[in-house]
């Protein structure tokens, strides 16, 4: 069975989100996505200043199989990347909700609420996706 | 609806990820796929190879009929028991498959051919043995087990009796024979020393269970591809099929064109080829930064001309990205490949890259 922390935001394409005290939003991919794509190899994180949109892709991870785009669920800049993921991209299979965070990002002010999941909606979604 | 090996229950008790491989359902990791890796490079590991065909192939005339099938020369075989690894190819020299031949006895040869190709080998095969009176037949009654690893043939061997343990420890590289009941082999598809072992269904997940207790991991086929991939090897429908004949596929050495006098189908397509001069071939690449080659990436080669990956992974021993890659003959020493867009350096090495758990390129 796959984590799904209650006190965290989700997204359709199984990102996490973390809104951090000082009202930055911490970004990573959930335990069910480490899962689907087994031992992670490679990890792309975004450089800090980059302005980012609701839905632009801003992180590549790669497994042994395969490589995918991470999108961003907000529009913002870019605080920082996790740079501890160039030595250790297997933090996101072991700690995906901890250490294997991906970037944290300030909300562009007046951007629309996007459509976010909680755990419950998280969870369904996953089950209705076999996992 | 896809086919099952008779271990299949037994994958999903051992909670394995299942994955649609060439129509069969089959076991792609039973946890990290880069931990079963090392597993086979430092320990033991057994894969489930069921899917895989064995083909027995009968009849007083069997070698006439092989001679003829194999672009390989069976007549290198001089023991029983002894294994040729070899294509058999279309009359234009395209590879239908790669398959590997143990002499049992002079009226029977065992083959065994890839999953993917099963229908299509056995046509074939069953087209040219008639001619040969050779009776082709399917060994649906056994399942198969590669137990590999630097410590995988005394693991293996402590399931059976003093005297089979002992004969399975004698065997050579390449030599196989009935022990127990069962068919063991000194052969395999990830670079290190262990048996390949052909026995009947009805035992397959007791042995297994077996081995397990024995420390040898279970392992899947993400962990065979990357080991097969350190070790060199191809693989049928990645780098060779139909469309490319051996001697761009990496696999010149198991075309024996000498004795000349010996006719096997493709020949005349091969003499030919190598009489134009070859166009492309097969390397290994070493990606020099960080990223992952896969297959069917762009490679631009800076003598001229553009190839493609034909396999790329993550080596879990050497921790960065290879590939196998057939590109334009005149390639030289590097080329880039086109990852996503960006342009990346990589290294033509030859392969294996891993052999016996050591790095062979840096």
């Amino acid at each position: 069975m796959s984590q799904v922390p209650a006190d965290l935001k989700y997204t359709k394409t199984h990102e996490w989100l973390r809104t951090l005290p000082d009202g930055t939003v911490e970004v990573g991919i959930t335990d069910h996505a480490q899962h689907a794509l087994g031992d992670l190899v490679f990890v792309e994180v975004p450089e800090a200043g980059r302005k980012l949109s609701a839905g632009d892709p801003f992180a590549v991870v790669e497994s042994v199989k395969a490589a995918s785009d991470v999108y961003s669920p907000l529009a913002g800049e870019v605080v920082i990347g996790n740079p501890a993921l160039a030595a250790e991209p297997e933090a996101i299979n072991s700690d995906a909700y901890g250490k294997g965070w991906l970037m944290r990002l300030r909300p562009a002010a007046g951007a629309p609420a996007p459509a976010l999941l909680g755990a419950a909606d998280y969870e369904k979604l996953i089950a209705e996706e076999g996992g | 609806m896809t086919r099952r090996t008779p271990l299949f229950d037994l994958h999903q008790k051992l909670g394995a990820r299942i994955v649609d491989f060439g129509g069969w359902d089959m076991p792609l990791q039973y946890g990290s796929q880069i931990a079963e890796h090392h597993a086979v490079r430092h320990v033991a590991g057994v894969f489930d190879v069921s899917h895989m065909c064995v083909v027995d192939l009968k009849g007083a005339r069997v070698r006439a009929f092989l001679l003829g099938l194999l672009a390989n020369d069976i007549g290198k075989l001089k023991a029983p028991g002894k294994a040729l690894y070899g294509c058999m190819l279309n009359e234009g020299g395209g590879v239908i498959d790669d398959l590997i031949v143990y002499w049992l006895d002079e009226s029977w040869f065992r083959a065994v051919v890839n999953a993917g190709t099963r229908d299509k080998d056995l046509a074939w095969m069953r087209q040219h043995a008639a001619q040969f009176g050779v009776e082709i037949v399917e060994r649906t009654d056994l399942a198969m087990l590669a137990v590999q690893g630097p410590e995988a043939r005394g693991k293996a061997a402590s399931l059976l009796s003093p005297a089979g343990a002992t004969d399975a420890l004698a065997l050579d590289a390449f030599f196989g024979r009935e022990i127990d009941g069962w068919f063991v082999s000194r052969t395999g598809y990830t670079g290190e020393d262990g048996f390949e072992i052909m026995l009947p269904a009805a035992q397959a997940q007791r042995v297994w269970q077996a081995l397990n207790s024995a420390g040898v991991v279970s392992c899947g086929l993400g962990a065979r591809d990357t080991l097969r991939l350190e070790a060199g090897m191809s693989l049928y429908g990645s780098d060779m099929d139909e469309s490319t004949h051996p001697f761009e596929s990496g696999l010149a050495w198991t075309v024996a064109l000498e004795p000349r006098e010996r006719e096997f189908i493709g020949r005349k397509a091969l003499e030919a080829i190598r009489a134009r001069g070859l166009q492309r071939k097969l390397v290994g690449l070493l990606l020099e930064g960080r990223g992952v080659l896969r297959s069917h990436q762009k490679v631009l080669v800076p003598e001229g001309g553009e190839g493609e990956i034909t396999s790329g992974t993550f080596s879990p021993t050497l921790e960065r990205s290879i590939a196998l890659a057939r590109v334009p003959a005149a390639a030289g020493s590097s080329v880039q490949v086109d990852i996503r867009g960006k342009l990346h350096d990589a290294r033509i090495v030859r392969p294996p890259f891993v052999r016996h758990g050591k790095p062979l390129v840096s």
